[in-house]
């Protein structure tokens, strides 16, 4: 990043700090509804430094890597399969339009119960979260493979694979990676939604510890930053990932 | 060098289904004998069924009926003894042009080394030896279709189709483009077929122009161009030029589409 980048993040969030703060002294909040951003800070630091919040986002980066590596596999696959066959489309995407249709919070406890509190039924929840996305921008991303480059490929006789490899995923690249970037976004919420209904470890559940059990509302606010701070990281690598991949075009 | 490249149509048709209406006959009966080392122009009106032919000498589409022979060898796919330029340069814009004109030898399973040996002479040949580690996007519309025809003569076709490939261009680069292309051709010795829609173009490259009907397209004439090789632009201003051109345009007097 230049300098001047460097300069208008630091500064957009300096704004948003002072905002907050501001909102804190205006209303006169009470700590339990709104802690000043000091307060969270102390808190945020604090919940890292003596290790209670490590295992907690690490549990939840777990589900979230495995979510996500089965949810954007099985869309890769199933895209592909809806781009090149008008058999699988007619047969599959009634099925999957139904599932992203059906709220994720109405599946979950249901999900819970069928997988147990541990890793699996948080993996199947983020799994089903990120399919969708990444199904449909890697279906766009084949379908608008340039025919005359198909064609092309053909004369010079190439196998099936060799167009997959060297034509068909290059030129979906940059579809299928826009999908992964609202992919790996909805992973973090899959995640949290997959702990609310179920969990005996994880950021969501910490936040439901700090706001109930704990009442401890500054940890449940660090835990809301942590969060935050894991999507805006996740989604920078697929970023980075998207600049090495198609940057040079 | 090449020593072969005699390709012989014969009796080629040609029909689209088209849904709910009757089929759409493209050629009907199209026969043409290309010697080898022969550079034959196909001029026709629009949809005559000039680049269903390329289609169907290159193995891209099977004909209904009839066929096409390279040195008595029957096409019935795509063929690496025929290199096939279209008339858009359909370079893969995520790779360097070296890496696209390579792109045949890489699919046939060349190794590197080799390919980075043909590849220096096919720049050499096209004149893009500056260029080879530029984007497409980086090269003009003439370039690109440069190394469209270096793509095209990696795997040492036999015979060198190519569908409209300067209608793109402006008027002086194609003049240029022309005559660059009948130097590749003294180099190279591959049989040429051009389908065009220049008259200019067609009496300036070729041996013989072959006239087609409109569709379904067939053989109207061929017109011998018999002007003495190698040639240059002043030939267009010959007297053997404006007879041929004035039977060419008789042929396609019909519809007059081409000029």
């Amino acid at each position: 990043m230049s300098r001047s980048a460097v300069a208008s993040v630091a500064i957009s969030f300096a704004v948003f700090v002072a905002v907050w703060k501001l909102i804190v002294l205006v209303g006169g909040y009470p700590l339990f509804i709104l802690p000043p951003p000091e307060v969270v800070a102390e808190r945020f630091v604090r919940a890292w430094a003596d290790g209670l919040m490590t295992p907690h986002a690490l549990t939840t980066l777990q589900e979230i890597a495995l979510g996500f590596a089965v949810g954007a596999g099985a869309g890769l696959v199933i895209g592909y399969g809806l781009a090149r066959s008008a058999l699988v489309e007619r047969l599959v995407s009634p099925y999957i339009v139904a599932a992203q249709a059906t709220p994720i919070l109405a599946l979950a406890p249901l999900l819970a119960l069928w997988f147990g509190p541990g890793l699996a039924s948080k993996v199947v929840i983020c799994a089903l979260i990120v399919f969708f996305p990444i199904a449909v921008s890697t279906m766009v991303g084949i379908r608008s493979v340039d025919a005359g480059l198909l064609e092309m490929a053909r004369s010079f006789r190439a196998t099936r694979r060799q167009v997959l490899l060297t034509l068909e995923i290059p030129a979906a690249l940059p579809s299928i990676l826009g999908g992964m970037r609202v992919g790996v976004t909805l992973a973090v919420v899959g995640a949290i939604v997959g702990e609310w209904a179920g969990a005996r470890e994880g950021l969501g559940l910490l936040v439901n510890l700090a706001r109930g059990s704990l009442f401890d509302i500054p940890l449940m606010f660090a835990t809301l930053v942590t969060i935050a701070l894991l999507g805006i990281a996740l989604y920078l690598v697929v970023v980075v990932l998207e600049r090495r991949l198609v940057g040079v075009r | 060098m090449t020593s072969a490249g005699r390709l012989i149509a014969t009796d080629v048709s040609v029909a689209f289904q088209v849904p709910r209406s009757a089929p759409v006959e493209a050629l009907e009966g199209f026969s043409l004998s290309v010697e080898r080392g022969e550079v034959v122009a196909i001029i026709g009106p629009n949809g005559c069924g000039k680049s269903t032919f390329l289609r169907v000498a290159a193995g891209l589409l099977a004909p209904q009926r009839g066929s096409v022979t390279l040195d008595d060898r029957p096409i019935v796919g795509p063929d690496p003894r025929v290199g096939l330029v279209f008339q858009e340069p359909r370079l893969l814009p995520w790779r360097s042009v070296g890496e696209n004109i390579t792109y045949p030898l890489e699919l046939a399973g060349w190794p590197h080394e080799r390919r980075d040996e043909r590849l220096a002479a096919l720049l050499d040949l096209v004149g893009l030896s500056e260029s080879a580690r530029a984007r497409p996007s980086q090269l003009s519309g003439g370039m690109r279709q440069r190394a469209a025809i270096a793509r095209a003569l990696a795997l040492e076709p036999e015979v060198l189709l190519l569908d409209e490939p300067f209608s793109a261009l402006d008027a002086l680069t194609r003049e240029r483009f022309n005559l660059e292309l009948l130097e590749l051709w003294e180099r190279t010795g591959t049989t040429i077929v051009i389908v065009t829609h220049s008259i200019p173009e067609a009496i300036l490259l070729a041996d013989r122009v072959v006239v087609m009907t409109p569709r379904p397209g067939r053989v109207a004439a061929i017109v011998p161009i018999l002007a003495p090789r190698p040639r240059s632009l002043e030939l267009l201003d010959g007297a053997i030029v404006s007879r041929a051109a004035a039977e060419i345009r008789a042929h396609l007097e019909p519809t007059g589409e081409a000029a």
